[in-house]
């Protein structure tokens, strides 16, 4: 429905090279936790799915086809910051997804339709339990609200891909919990590919069901730009699978054949 | 002891402190107006209040003698519509602009130089070009103002439109937001608060324009009137039409700010805290 695949992709900003021979395969369906250190490419990356960035080289596919080179309603996208429309209220934030879809030049809805498009906002509100703040503005709202209003937000359009940037950094470990009590359900029944990028190495393990680590491993002193991040660690965390702790043999054997084809010296 | 920065009025001191200054000015005035009365019985410059009084009395409600209007009115009606017309064609054009700037980095790189050059031009320097090319009526006026005040608005807006979070233009992108939509659902109602705001600014320099238009060529209007009776030093018309003026300003500007906070609740938020 929604496989993403890398090939050999490459992200340079001048003669600064950022990421470097990214060759990933996301099933569809798949919940990617992508960790690393600050400034390692991945929201990059991220951005790159979103169609808000280009690689320099390579190719991007979802479902096989090269991905569109804007953002759209295919893959939704949730923010640690500004994901929310201050203007709006919860329920107009919400209600605005369907605005956009469903009336090109106005982006209202009147009668029937606004109603029904109501009904299915609240119901997405209710399952971020969010309907006690229904007609409130974001400002009034707590930090963890606004992103579960985020969450309701790009899941209303039922994208194939979510994107979540560091979604619960700014968040307390309490909110924080309940936040993840929250995605891995709305996940599994919508049944889409989340790829979500993250600081914190225990969300990652515990939400996603593959965990791909960016990091630089080569650096030159004499030019800090001249090599970028790869990914180092691939990991499948699905229970039936057994975990490999240690990592190493699925990325390495990746990037032997990966070194291979391009008969590049490592 | 507290810090100076640290004690803050009450209500009731607080509107105590704001009528102090006026109260000092007009018992000034008063006591200006008094000493030189007793020097000079035919003192034109500082007229009493009582004769201020009856000026005002005969502008605002007799006839005139020799055009059978009543001055005040004519002139305050003149006026004003020269001036929102002005302020409304600017806001109107400062908004489609501005947004367009703004948004739409092909209309920033092709319009943006083109208003930044446009608005460092004095637009009183080519006050006799409007004159030559609109001619002495209404138009010439309207457009002054227009020039003046909309490349300020137009820049400010687009300012305000780059201003807002990347973040949001590429979440109502992927919530599935045309150019168009984005446009009237996301950056123009959060930059509205912005533009009034602007507005507000602008009312000075909208009534200077207006002001210096109609004192060089018209035949009615505030600013006429005042450059009309300057020549027989008529302090007594001078100084109600200027506090007539300031008025009008005053409860625009206010309106304006109401009217903001009124229809924009969620930008002021902060404000009430």
């Amino acid at each position: 429905m929604s496989a993403l695949s890398f090939r050999d992709v490459w992200v340079e900003y001048g003669d600064q090279i950022v990421l470097e021979r990214i060759n990933i395969e996301i099933a569809s369906g798949a919940f990617v936790s992508i960790v690393g250190p600050s400034g390692c490419g991945k929201s990059t990356f991220l951005r790159m799915v979103l169609g808000q960035e280009r690689p320099t080289r390579g190719t991007i596919l979802l479902e096989g086809k090269p991905i569109p080179e804007e953002p759209g309603a295919d893959r939704g996208v949730v923010f640690q910051r500004y994901s929310v429309f201050p203007n709006l209220t919860v329920l107009g934030n919400v209600l605005i997804a369907f605005e956009f879809a469903a009336s090109r030049y106005l982006s209202r809805l009147n009668g029937a339709a606004r109603r029904a498009a109501i009904k299915e906002s609240e119901s997405l509100i209710a399952e971020v339990g969010l309907t006690p703040h229904c007609d409130k503005y974001p400002s009034a709202l707590s930090g963890g609200m606004q992103q579960r209003l985020a969450i309701a937000q790009a899941i209303a359009l039922k994208p194939r891909v979510l994107l979540l940037d560091e979604p619960f950094g700014a968040l307390d470990p309490g909110t924080r919990a309940q936040m993840h009590a929250l995605i891995k359900p709305l996940w599994r029944d919508c049944g889409m590919t989340v790829i979500m990028v993250t600081h914190d190495l225990k969300e990652a393990f515990a939400l996603g069901t593959r965990l791909v680590a960016f990091d630089r491993t080569r650096i030159d002193p004499q030019a800090p730009g001249r090599f970028g991040a790869i990914v180092t660690y691939d990991l499948d965390l699905t229970r039936d699978s057994a975990v490999p702790v240690l990592g190493f043999s699925k990325p390495l054997d990746a990037r032997i054949k990966a070194s291979q084809t391009q008969g590049a010296a490592v | 002891m507290r810090r100076v920065m640290n004690i803050a009025p009450a209500p009731g001191p607080r509107m105590l402190l704001a009528l102090l200054p006026f109260v000092l000015v007009a018992f000034l005035y008063v006591l200006g107006s008094a000493e030189r009365r007793a020097a000079n019985p035919d003192d034109k410059l500082l007229p009493p209040v009582g004769e201020l009084a009856e000026t005002v009395r005969r502008l605002a409600a007799e006839l005139d003698r020799r055009s059978g209007e009543v001055v005040l009115w004519v002139d305050t009606a003149a006026s004003l519509r020269r001036l929102f017309l002005g302020l409304g064609i600017a806001t109107l054009i400062g908004l489609v602009f501005g947004l367009a700037v703004g948004l739409l980095p092909v209309a920033g790189a092709t319009l943006g130089p083109l208003v930044a050059v446009i608005s460092m031009i004095p637009p009183m320097a080519i006050l006799p070009v409007l004159f030559i090319v609109f001619g002495l009526g209404e138009l010439s006026k309207v457009v002054l103002i227009v020039i003046g005040v909309a490349p300020f608005l137009i820049r400010d807006l687009a300012l305000a439109v780059t201003a807002l979070p990347r973040e949001q233009m590429i979440k109502a992108q992927t919530l599935g937001a045309s150019t168009w939509q984005l446009a009237i659902r996301v950056a123009l109602p959060q930059v509205m608060p912005r533009l009034i705001e602007a507005v507000r600014l602008s009312l000075g320099p909208a009534f200077l324009f207006l002001i210096a238009a109609e004192a060089i060529a018209s035949d009615v209007g505030l600013g006429y009137r005042i450059f009309l009776v300057r020549r027989y030093l008529a302090m007594d018309v001078i100084l109600p039409y200027v506090a007539w003026i300031t008025l009008l300003s005053y409860l625009m500007d206010f309106a304006l700010a109401r009217l903001a906070r009124k229809a924009y609740p969620w930008a002021y938020v902060e404000e009430r805290r």
